[in-house]
This record gives C-alpha cells, sequence and structure tokens, in this order.
C-alpha cells in the first residue's frame, strides 16, 4: 500500500514543533505501526535526515512504552490495542495518518514522538505498594481471598502505565491509571492496613503533578489498551471519600 | 580440572545444609556501616528491581539505572507463562528435592548443583513475598492459589497471573522499589544506559553511564556494582525479547575482566509466531501452555501446498507424537524446537514461506466441546453445538493468546491452525559468577538471566523469573555482605579519580569515533546482517565448518560497521541510532565469542546441537568425560579469548541420556 504520513516533529522541549508529511511507497499490510516506522526511518537515513524518535520497547502491548496518537485517537483505531500490536490491515491503500505524541502539561515532549512520563513513578512512590519488607511475608496460602476479588484486582493491575487515557482526556486527567493501582490494593486484604493514607497521598501527588480533574467523558475507558474499567474511579472516589471524612490509616 | 581463576567458593557440607549453613556464618554489616556503603544495580528487572528494594529496606544506599523511560517497563514485564516454586500446594509429590533435580536435568547436566538447590530451597519464599506484596496471582474457588503445569515437568508447580504473569510480579517487586524511591533510599536513573563499568585496584567502583535524554556522560560511584542488565538473545536481530534488550553492561564488564560464561548456550523457543517479511522488527511468542492443549504437524507430503483444512487426517504427520511417544507435543523445548526445524528443513514446512508447521487446536475444541456438552447435560448433541462449547473453553483458558495470533497475522486461530516456528528467546550464558554471585571482578555482581548460573544448556519453563527473584530478594542480600563487610573503611571514591576519568573518556571516545563515520549503511543493516549469520551458523543446529565461516564473517562485518555505519544527529541529544549503534557494537563482539564457544564445545548438549554430535536417531549426544564443564572465557586485547574451566562436581544427582520417547 501507499501511505501518507503527516508526523509531529519537534527537536527537543524547547522547540515550538511542526508536522513534517512523508511518502511511503511499499507498506504490507502484515507490518505492525511501528514496524512501518522502523521503514520510514530507514529511508529517512539514507536520504540523510534525522530518522523520528518514538519510544518503544517490548513490542508486544506489555511495557507500556509506546504512545503514538494516531489519526486523533490515543494508540489508533483498534480497540484494546497498544500502538506496537496495531498492525497495518487497520488502513487502507492511499490513507494519510497523522501521529502526534500524548498531549498533556504532565508530559512535556522530549523530541518528536517522545514524552516524559515520569509523573507515573512519583505517583507509585507516594502509595502505590504495599509496605512489605522482603522476608517478613507468611506462608501465601495462610490468606484466603476470593476467586472473584482476585479476579478484580489482577483486572485493575493489568494497566501498563502507557498514560493514554491522560493524552486522551480533555482535562488530561490521570484518574483512571491513578485509580486502577488503588483500586487493585483496595480489594486486596494486603492493601487495607495503608488504605486510607494511600489513596490520600496518591491523589495529593497527582493533583501536585498538574494532571487535571476527572469530568466523567469516559474517553479514557474507551482508549485504554488494556481495558481498565471506569469503575475504578468510581471507587476510588469512594475510598477517597471515605478517607478523607474519617482520621487514621 | 578447574582452573585456579574460578573459585566458586561452593561452601562445604551436605547439599540441603550447605545455604542454611552459610546463611548463619556469613559476614554481617552493622547498621550504622550500611548506611555508608552504596551499591550501584543497572537494570530494573525482576532481578535488578528486588535486589535494589530489598538493600535498600536493609539499610545500605543504592542507585538504580535502566535505559526504559521508567523502571517498571524493563523487559520481565512480557514474561507470560509463569514462576515455578516447590510449594506442593498440589500435593502431587513435589519437593525442593524434586525441583532442584528437574532444573538440572532439564539443564543437561551443565549447572552448578550448589547454586540450583539453593533456588529450588528459597522458592517457595518468592511466593510468599509476591503475594504479600498484592501480586494477583490466579485462585480458585476456595481463594487458594492456583497451580498450572509446564514444560516436561510432572508435577504442578507453576504459579501464574493469567498470561501476565511477569508483568505482576515486575509490577510488585517495582512497587517495592519505588516504595524505596519514595523514601530517599534508593534514587532512580530512568533514560540512563550504562556504558562502562569503572575499577579502581581491580574491584568494581562504580559505571560511567549516559543520560539518554541530555547526552550527557555521568560518573556514579558505588562500593560494589550489580549487572542485573537481562540476557542478549537480541544478537539474533530476531528475537522474542524486547528491543532494547543488550549485552553492553555485561560485555563492558567483560572487557574489564569478567569472564564470560558458556555464551553458546542460547533457548530457542519452539512456539513463536513465524517471520511474515523483510520488515520484521522482532518475533513474538506464543505461550508454551498452548502444547498442553495444540497438537503439532506438517503433512506428509513434501511441498503440499493445500489449506490444512483439506488435508485428511491420515495425510497429516504429527511428528512430535510420533517420535515420542511418552512426552508427545510437550518434550521440553530444545528437542521441539529442533524437531521443528528438522520437518522444515526436509521440505514439510507450511506458509508462505515454508518455514513454520502446525499447532492445530480443532482435536482440542472437539474435545473440550464434548466435555463441556456432558457438563450440561446436552443428549447427542450435534458437531456445531459440540464446537461452539469447545471455542468457549478454549476462549477462556487461551483468549488473550488467540486474540494475540489474530492480530498479528490476520487470520483467525479458532478456524484455521496456528503457524508456529522456533525462535531465540533466552540465553543460558552470561557472566561467570561464583555461589555469591560475584564475577571474575571483584566487588562486581551479575543477577537474573546477565549470569550464566542456574540453567545449564537449557532452562526449564517458569524458572527464569523464579531465578531473577531468588537473586534479587533472596541471595544478594546475604552473599554481598561476605564483601562488603570487608569495605566499611573505603570511603567514596573522588569522581575526579583518574579510573572515572580515563573510563568516561574510553565512551567519549567510542561515542564520536561511531557519530564521525558517517558512512552509507544504518545501525539495522548491520545488526540484521549479523542476525542472520548467527542464526544460520549459530542458531538451532551448529557444525565447525559453518562456525569457522560465521567467525571470519563477523569479523568482517565488524571491521564494515566501524567504517561504514551512519548515525545521524549528534552525541548531547535523544539519539536513538546511537543508541543502537552502541549495543551493535558490542553484539558484534560477542557473536564472535558465541562461535568460538559453540566451537570448542564438541558435544551436543541441550540447546546447543552440534550436528556432528548426535545419535542414530537424531537426539543430542553428550560429551561427560571431556565437557561436563562451564567454559569461561577471558577477553583480551585484539579480540583474543583464552578458555578457563569449572569442573561441575555431580554429587547429588547421576547423569545420565536424557529421553522423552
Ligand atoms: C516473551 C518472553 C516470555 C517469557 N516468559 C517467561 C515465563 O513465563 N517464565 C519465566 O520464568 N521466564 C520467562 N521469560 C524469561 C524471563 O522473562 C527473563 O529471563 C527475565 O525476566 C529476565 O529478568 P532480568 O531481571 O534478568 O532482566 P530484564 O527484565 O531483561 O531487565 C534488564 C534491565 O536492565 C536494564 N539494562 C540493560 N542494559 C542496560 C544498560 N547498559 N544500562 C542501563 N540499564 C540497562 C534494562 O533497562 C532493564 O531494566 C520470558 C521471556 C520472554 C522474552
Ligand atoms: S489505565 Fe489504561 S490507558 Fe491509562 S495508563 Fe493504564 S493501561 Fe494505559
Ligand atoms: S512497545 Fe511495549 S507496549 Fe508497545
Amino acid at each position: 500500500m501507499k501511505i501518507t504520513l503527516k508526523v509531529w516533529r519537534q527537536k527537543n522541549g524547547k522547540d515550538s514543533g511542526r508536522f513534517e508529511t512523508y511518502q511511503l511507497n511499499h507498506v504490507s499490510e502484515d507490518m505492525s505501526f511501528l514496524e512501518m516506522f522502523d521503514v520510514l526511518n530507514e529511508q529517512l537515513i539514507t536520504e540523510n535526515k534525522e530518522p523520528v524518535a518514538f519510544d518503544h520497547d517490548c513490542r508486544e502491548g506489555i511495557c507500556g512504552m509506546c504512545s503514538m496518537y494516531i489519526n486523533g485517537r490515543a494508540h489508533g483505531p483498534w480497540e484494546g490495542t497498544t500502538t506496537c500490536q496495531l498492525h497495518m490491515r487497520a488502513f487502507n491503500d492511499g490513507d494519510t495518518i497523522v501521529v502526534e505524541p500524548w498531549r498533556s502539561a504532565a508530559f512535556p515532549v522530549l523530541k518528536d514522538l517522545m514524552v516524559d512520563r515520569s509523573a507515573f513513578d512519583r505517583i507509585m512512590a507516594v502509595g502505590g505498594f504495599v509496605s512489605v519488607n522482603t522476608g517478613n511475608a507468611v506462608d501465601a496460602n495462610s490468606t484466603l481471598i476470593p476467586k472473584e476479588d482476585a479476579d478484580n484486582a489482577f483486572s485493575a493491575a493489568a494497566c501498563i502505565g502507557c498514560g493514554a487515557c491522560v493524552a486522551t482526556c480533555k482535562n488530561s486527567s490521570a484518574m483512571l491509571f491513578v485509580s486502577a493501582k488503588v483500586s487493585q490494593l483496595a480489594l486486596l486484604p494486603q492493601g487495607q492496613v495503608e488504605r486510607k493514607d494511600r489513596v490520600r497521598k496518591m491523589v495529593a501527588q497527582m493533583d501536585a503533578e498538574g494532571f487535571g480533574s476527572c469530568t466523567n467523558t469516559g474517553a479514557c475507558e474507551a482508549e485504554c489498551p488494556k481495558g481498565i474499567s471506569i469503575a475504578n474511579i468510581a471507587r476510588m472516589n469512594r475510598e477517597y471519600l471515605g478517607a478523607a471524612i474519617l482520621p487514621g490509616n | 580440572m578447574t582452573s585456579p581463576r574460578l573459585d566458586a567458593k561452593i561452601p562445604g557440607g551436605n547439599i540441603s545444609e550447605k545455604w542454611t549453613q552459610y546463611k548463619s556464618t556469613v559476614a554481617l554489616v552493622n547498621p550504622a556501616n550500611k548506611r555508608k556503603l552504596e551499591i550501584i544495580v543497572v537494570g530494573s528487572g525482576l532481578a535488578g528491581s528486588s535486589a535494589a528494594a530489598t538493600l535498600a529496606e536493609l539499610g545500605y544506599k543504592v542507585k538504580v539505572f535502566c535505559f526504559q523511560d521508567s523502571a517498571r517497563r524493563a523487559h520481565s514485564i512480557a514474561a507470560q507463562g509463569g514462576i515455578n516454586a516447590a510449594k506442593n500446594y498440589q500435593n502431587d509429590g513435589d519437593s525442593t528435592y524434586r525441583l532442584f533435580y528437574d532444573t538440572i536435568k532439564g539443564g543437561d547436566y551443565r549447572a552448578r548443583e550448589a547454586n540450583v538447590h539453593r533456588l529450588a530451597e528459597v522458592s517457595a519464599s518468592i511466593i510468599d513475598q509476591c503475594v504479600a506484596q498484592g501480586v494477583p496471582f490466579a485462585r480458585e474457588y476456595g481463594g487458594l492459589l492456583s497451580n498450572r503445569s509446564f514444560g516436561g515437568t510432572q508435577v504442578q508447580r507453576t504459579f501464574y497471573a493469567a498470561g501476565q504473569t511477569g508483568q505482576q510480579l515486575l509490577l510488585g517487586a517495582y512497587s517495592a522499589l519505588m516504595r524505596q524511591v519514595g523514601y530517599g533510599t534508593v534514587k532512580m536513573y530512568a533514560r540512563h544506559e550504562m556504558l562502562e563499568v569503572v575499577t579502581v585496584d581491580g574491584k568494581a567502583r562504580g559505571i560511567i553511564a549516559r543520560n539518554l535524554v541530555t547526552g550527557e556522560l555521568e560518573r556514579h560511584f558505588g562500593h560494589a556494582v550489580l549487572l542485573c542488565t537481562g540476557g542478549y538473545g537480541n544478537v539474533f536481530f530476531l528475537s522474542t525479547n524486547a528491543m532494547g534488550s543488550n549485552v553492553t553492561a555485561a560485555w563492558k564488564a567483560h572487557k574489564k575482566g569478567a569472564f564470560f560464561g558458556n555464551p553458546c548456550f542460547t533457548q530457542i523457543h519452539p512456539t513463536c509466531i513465524p517471520v511474515s517479511g523483510d520488515h520484521q522488527s522482532k518475533l513474538t511468542l506464543m505461550s508454551e501452555s498452548l502444547r498442553n492443549d495444540g497438537r503439532i504437524w506438517v503433512p506428509k507430503k513434501a511441498g503440499d501446498t493445500r489449506k490444512p483444512i483439506d488435508i485428511p487426517e491420515d495425510e497429516r504427520d504429527y511428528y512430535l507424537e510420533r517420535r515420542y511417544p511418552a512426552f508427545g507435543n510437550l518434550v521440553p523445548r530444545d528437542v521441539a524446537s529442533r524437531a521443528a526445524k528438522e520437518r522444515c528443513d526436509a521440505g514439510f514446512g507450511v506458509g508462505a514461506s515454508k518455514m513454520a508447521v502446525y499447532l492445530d487446536y480443532a482435536s482440542a475444541i472437539e474435545r473440550y466441546g464434548k466435555v463441556e456438552a456432558n457438563k450440561q447435560n446436552l443428549v447427542n448433541p450435534d458437531k456445531a453445538t459440540i464446537i461452539k462449547l469447545g471455542k468457549g473453553i478454549v476462549a477462556e483458558k487461551y483468549g488473550n493468546l488467540f486474540e494475540m495470533y489474530a492480530k498479528i497475522t490476520g487470520e483467525n486461530p479458532y478456524e484455521t491452525p496456528m503457524r508456529i516456528y522456533p525462535a531465540v528467546h533466552y540465553t543460558m550464558g552470561g557472566l561467570w559468577v561464583d555461589y555469591n554471585l560475584m564475577t571474575t571482578v571483584e566487588g562486581l555482581y551479575a543477577l537474573g538471566e546477565a549470569n550464566f548460573s542456574d540453567h545449564g544448556a537449557n532452562r526449564l519453563g517458569a524458572s527464569a523469573l523464579m531465578q531473577g527473584l531468588a537473586d534479587g530478594y533472596f541471595v544478594i542480600p546475604y552473599t554481598i555482605g561476605a564483601y562488603l563487610a570487608k569495605e566499611i573503611h573505603t570511603n567514596p571514591i573522588s569522581l575526579d579519580h583518574p579510573a572515572f576519568t580515563e573510563a568516561e573518556q574510553r565512551v567519549k571516545g567510542i561515542i564520536e569515533k561511531l557519530i564521525n563515520i558517517k558512512g552509507n549503511k544504518s545501525v539495522d543493516h548491520f545488526h540484521k546482517a549479523l542476525g542472520k549469520i548467527m542464526w544460520d551458523q549459530c542458531g538451532m543446529a551448529r557444525n565447525a565448518e559453518g562456525l569457522k565461516w560465521a567467525i571470519s564473517e563477523i569479523r568482517k562485518l565488524r571491521e564494515e560497521f566501524w567504517k561504514d555505519v551512519r548515525i545521524p544527529g549528534g552525541a548531547m541529544e535523544v539519539n536513538p541510532e546511537l543508541e543502537k549503534a552502541c549495543r551493535v557494537a558490542d553484539f558484534l563482539e560477542l557473536g564472535e565469542l558465541m562461535c568460538i564457544d559453540a566451537l570448542n564445545r564438541n558435544e551436543s548438549c541441550g540447546g546447543h546441537f552440534r550436528e556432528e554430535y548426535q545419535t542414530e536417531e537424531g537426539e543430542a549426544l553428550r560429551d561427560d568425560d571431556n565437557f561436563a564443564y562451564v567454559a569461561a572465557w577471558e577477553f583480551h586485547e585484539g579480540y583474543e579469548w583464552s578458555l578457563h574451566k569449572e569442573d561441575l562436581v555431580f554429587e547429588n544427582i547421576k547423569l545420565t541420556q536424557r529421553s522423552y520417547k
């Protein structure tokens, strides 16, 4: 297929950035979206131009590193799919595809399609854990956990921290991401002791990082590649209210 | 005779008491001194995150480095199937000894007994620790943990979280790490790549790292340096590893005096999605668990172009079931991979490239359908109903894998058999380490896939996650004391020390040289060329002639690389091409050593198959009299290596020929 690409190019954080247009004449429908970028970059290198910088690593939909905003949608047109798993058979011969980085004040652009998502790490560092030192654990089967709770905790824990929810939200809210972790730990007995403290601290850090507030549009859930449910946000709001009203841990 | 340069420091005593004894006698560092001791951890995968978090909990000052934008994205995140532990929760006769035995045997008797036994001993604590962190393992309705069986073992000892076990374990370790980052006991350096080890008086004292955002070179001091930098499967260009996985950290250590153990021991995983074209950038694993229910076959007639569905049952060759009636489709990975290659080489392969075999779920769907129909009390259900019910069950068990296959290939695996082919997956070789996990450079340690230690010549499924976490949570926190207890009087070494200046200059020199070549070919061009040589000559089957040819080709390629590579952009900015070039430069050296090692090992064992050494039936032929040793290679300037041998002594397990017939 022939594909026209309009790609956001930005030298670094200070540069204001612009779209550049590229033409690719031999795109196979078996290529992944990132493999098409490999081909583009190979072409640019041959022409002595600078290749497009983009984040990626596992190319299996699990590390959360890839992050392209494709034709106005985070991770592109396929449901429940990361950029690296999107394949070119999703497009037609002659298509023009517009590719931008995640856009959010809390995710500054580093270069081209690469952004800085370290805000997510800082939110985790204030409370996204159970305080248990190595060696303190009791036998794993000494705490029974109903399968349903374990399954629900797992569904929330499936978040890959990609940031598509933020990129997609008109307010740049990080609620889906934060609520996924809060929910996972609130659903498990291990998370109970620090339950209130955790939600308070994580929400405070989220606000400090400059993420916007949630107005329940549901865009995040629709674009999340891992199907993280918006019900987690409702759960976090309950957790937060409970923690705000009642003192203690 | 074991080389005098390789003291494995294996404690004395009975195998089942060595570790206990060791723990109660190893030197301790008191809390006040721990605060003064700094440890550098390179890598944030299972090994690195677990080590860093635990060492910080103990009171050490820790710095962690990774090249991704967050510690949580280390390649461990991609592990699918599960993690082994000798818990015996299923009451099916598992024990520490059995896990120890299976791992030694699975590795084709090329691993060190004492290390493997320790691994089996600590395995149970790993599961306890992970559950305490909130890792959501799969559970039964009664609330207890669930287990599955995995590649070639006869007990159910594998713990899992759907097809995302690595993700959940890493997020657990990452949470422990971030907790310490929050406390200020760990300082995290994401988007940093280590490019040199700094040694002072023969001891590792720090690293040079490049900030991948600004391009600056940074100097970091540590009383000890831990390399937890993963495996080097990407030397083959195409592998199941993440794109950034590399050998650079281990290789720089190797060139600074750390011996490299068994570099040619590579695991080729039998069930991966085949290559679809020249654009291919990586290969995707289809979990080994699929072999529990799927049947593997090729047409009986070479070059058969009919659709799989049109090939009648009696014209199909279920070659694993034919060759290995006892284990059938569940033979270990090395055996299954070689058998697929044998069929394709003989002209029986399928798909456009003819380099694939079928993994067929039709009979599993029917079998499950019948069981389900029975459960639902359906009398004489028609075929369509059975198939529908069967598909539902298969979707429950393997849905996410089937979906992934469909996305990548555009084919529906519920309707037509999947096409699979072996791919490079894991490297058993790595930096040689002693019982303490220390390399041959004092103060320099290697953990996880980066060391050579526990898997011999072939790794069993679900044991790499176990090893990474064992090393990080439960081994290094003790063994590092043996060294650091002697270092309490060492003050931090100034970053202006000549050793730091010299190391930084060397890195700078390499980067400038690379950028100034301004040649005609991209980094990927060289990487792909290297990968092809390695795959053809040092892949699933090797022979002396091919390996010699490969060595000379790699040397030529390396020369060409240093004359003709083109790296756009500069050193002081985000520059992914430069990052790749630094890694490929090291792969071009490692590849040669892998071939040298494969050429030296005149036997077949585990994943190392030398065509000259096989039984009449085409099975691997080991030579225990001459090769029951670890090959540890020492680097010399001018790309010369000398071999040091560590004899493997089997006091507890009798060496036998592996048979899966
Ligand atoms: C697709 C797939 C599925 C798998 N499934 C299973 C399974 O089900 N069960 C199982 O037991 N095993 C499995 N494995 C194997 C297992 O996942 C790995 O062996 C293991 O996770 C390696 O962990 P690690 O901590 O040693 O290294 P990694 O997780 O690879 O981490 C390496 C770290 O080092 C860093 N790093 C590397 N080089 C540098 C450098 N120069 N400077 C700075 N940082 C650097 C990286 O940033 C990263 O943080 C699988 C492997 C693959 C590829
Ligand atoms: S909630 Fe979904 S979209 Fe947001 S970071 Fe997690 S996986 Fe990505
Ligand atoms: S590259 Fe890892 S999720 Fe896309």
